[in-house]
């Protein structure tokens, strides 16, 4: 069977994510994930023609908290766990490209 | 280089920070210069098994704003996740709509000069939340604080609808205008409330053929005065840059620019080619929003006359100048104020004036609106009305408007404790007439010999009535008198 996907998707997306793949982990994720695909690729079989898309798997919505102030952690307890402060701040590598936006 | 006819086109994206009491997702306090990182909890540090909860007041003042910007509202809308690779969003990803924006095709009216109006379209409209702050001058590395990740954004997109930096600003200040009077954002420049990316480019025409420069995208501009001075920079440079290069918009070559506000320049970013992987998919952690019936219809009674509707009919309706019109609405509160002081009977450009001239000035003073000077507008009506019928002379119901601010008391009461009323029996007036032209024969003989002579000596006269009253006739009354008797 033809791989779903190639080395070079996987190692795309391994940068995307900030992720350091060694040649074996690319081969073997570019195996797996190729057969992830595969699976996924069963529910085409399925007729949707006439089937709303998904939004969520819940039948919910409108689940809503009131606009009421909880106690945050406090600068200490939020620091508590970083790997590196630098005062009441993270520290982190410093960032070069800040050409983004949220 | 050779004169170049085009046109400009421009589209905004602007980002309003919604004023709830907490963020997006959680129950942290939005604020305003607090210490870095102490408005923050497990939800908005991003910290695994964690679940977002949906802010209703958000939700609401989203659509609100929607709707204002006549918005068609998505019954059904949802939420996205928008991968984001900078530490001060550490979940990894952005809470965003990406195929469901819960408004879309709508538009703004804006002022476009001398009473007419342009209408710029809207995209879309769409909530999300907002990052925390990188810091990069401490050194060889960044600091992040997280106490804005999680603050509710609404996301506003325009067509490129704009032909000016003038009307790029007009949009700014009218969306400034229009979120302050529904409530939903206190849209305060200095505090990053609204921040604006516009989307620039020109329709040059050359030997009759017409060519459209690259777009560029100038990111994250805080101030209206940086928008307008971005669009006009841009606009120069994209058409040396066409004259120069000839080159054309094509797919791939828009850029991003930022904003040099010392040397007021735009200067290209340099982008990693994949910044727009977003590779949005939904957000399995939040469930959709049905917006309809009942609640829709709540949300929708908060709408209100908007800012450019009203100031259009403050024009019509009473008279007032552009100018004045738009001074009045700059604030709901000033303008609502202003109409009921009408209503109440006062004359819509006598309160005008008192409103602008002395309540503006002393609401300034105390660094306060007009409504929280303690003024009722029923009390300004009356002012109003007193100086019309003569009671008392305009000037001095500047001192009558500002006691009433200070002591609460009625103007008519002020107006008798301070002495100000003003003579308006013509039969008093009349009898200190008689006797200041019997005291006075030389200048009633000046009078009645013409010239220049004659308007000083009637200036005299009229000066000595207004000493005898101690100031407090009416000189119009008084004058009236004086031109009967003198001829
Ligand atoms: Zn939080």
């Amino acid at each position: 069977m033809p791989e779903r996907i190639d080395r070079e998707q996987v190692t795309k997306v391994a940068k995307l994510s900030r992720l350091e793949l060694s040649e074996a982990e690319v081969a073997e994720f570019t195996g797996q994930l190729s057969a992830i695909l595969d699976y996924v690729e069963k529910m085409n079989e399925l007729d949707t023609t006439d089937i709303e898309p998904l939004a969520h798997c819940l039948p919910l919505s409108n689940v809503f908290r009131e606009d009421s102030v909880k106690e945050s952690l406090g600068t200490e307890k939020a620091l508590a766990n970083a790997p590196q402060r630098d005062g009441p701040f993270f520290k982190v590598p410093k960032i070069l490209d800040e050409s983004f936006g949220a | 280089m050779e004169d170049l006819a085009y046109k400009v086109m421009v589209g905004l994206e602007i980002h309003v920070q919604l004023c709830t009491r907490t963020k997006m997702f959680c129950g942290c306090a939005l604020g305003f210069g607090e210490d870095a990182n102490s408005r923050v909890c497990p939800v908005c540090l991003g910290m695994p098994g964690v679940l977002p909860v949906m802010n209703k007041e958000a939700v609401e003042y989203a659509v609100l704003a929607a709707l204002a910007l006549n918005c068609e509202i998505a019954e059904f809308t949802k939420w996205d996740r928008k991968s984001y690779y900078y530490p001060d969003l550490p979940k990894n990803y952005q809470i965003s709509q990406y195929d469901l924006p819960l408004g879309a095709n709508g538009f703004i009216e804006i002022a476009s000069g001398s009473g007419q109006t342009k209408r710029i379209r809207i995209t879309r409209a769409h909530l999300e939340e907002d990052a925390g702050k990188n810091l990069h001058t401490a050194g060889d590395f960044s600091q992040v604080d997280l106490n804005r990740t999680g603050t509710p954004l609404l996301e506003i997109v325009t067509e490129p609808d704009m032909s000016s930096a003038a009307e790029v600003r007009a949009l700014a200040v009218e969306l400034q205008r229009m979120v302050r009077y529904l409530g939903v954002s206190e849209a305060d420049m200095q505090k990053g409330h609204m921040r604006f990316e516009p989307n620039i480019n020109l329709v040059v025409t050359k030997d009759g053929a017409e060519y459209k420069t690259p777009i560029v995208e100038v990111k994250n501009l805080n101030s209206f005065r940086a928008l307008e001075r971005s669009v006009d920079f841009e606009i120069g440079r994209q058409l040396g840059e066409f004259a120069e290069t000839g080159e054309t918009m094509q797919m791939g070559n828009k850029s991003t620019r930022g904003w040099d506000d010392a040397k007021e320049v735009t200067v290209l970013q340099r982008e990693k080619e994949e910044a727009h992987d977003y590779r949005y998919f939904p957000e399995p952690d939040l469930v959709p929003v049905e917006l309809k019936g009942r609640w829709l219809k709540d949300v929708r009674a908060g709408l209100c006359e908007l800012p450019l509707k009203k100031q259009m009919r403050f024009v019509s309706e009473y008279g007032l100048s552009e100018y004045d019109a738009g001074v009045l609405t700059a604030e709901r509160s000033t303008a609502e104020f202003f109409d009921e002081a009408v209503k109440a009977g006062g004359d819509a450009k006598r309160v005008c004036n008192v409103l602008t001239q002395v309540g503006l000035k002393l609401a300034n003073e105390k660094d306060c609106s007009i409504v929280e000077l303690g003024i009722e507008s029923e009390g300004v009506a009356q002012l109003c009305g007193m100086v019309e019928a003569g009671d008392i002379s305009a000037s001095a119901s500047a001192q009558v408007f500002e006691q009433m601010a200070e002591t609460g008391k009625k103007p008519d009461v002020l107006a008798r404790e301070l002495n100000l009323i003003q003579k308006s029996d013509a039969g008093e007036l009349e009898a200190i007439v008689n006797k200041v032209l019997a005291e006075n024969a030389q200048a009633v003989e000046d009078v009645a010999g013409g010239g220049k002579k004659s308007k000083k000596a009637r200036g005299f006269l009229l000066g000595q009535v207004m000493q005898k009253t101690e100031g407090q006739a009416n000189p119009k009354v008084v004058s009236e008198i004086l031109d009967s008797k003198l001829g």
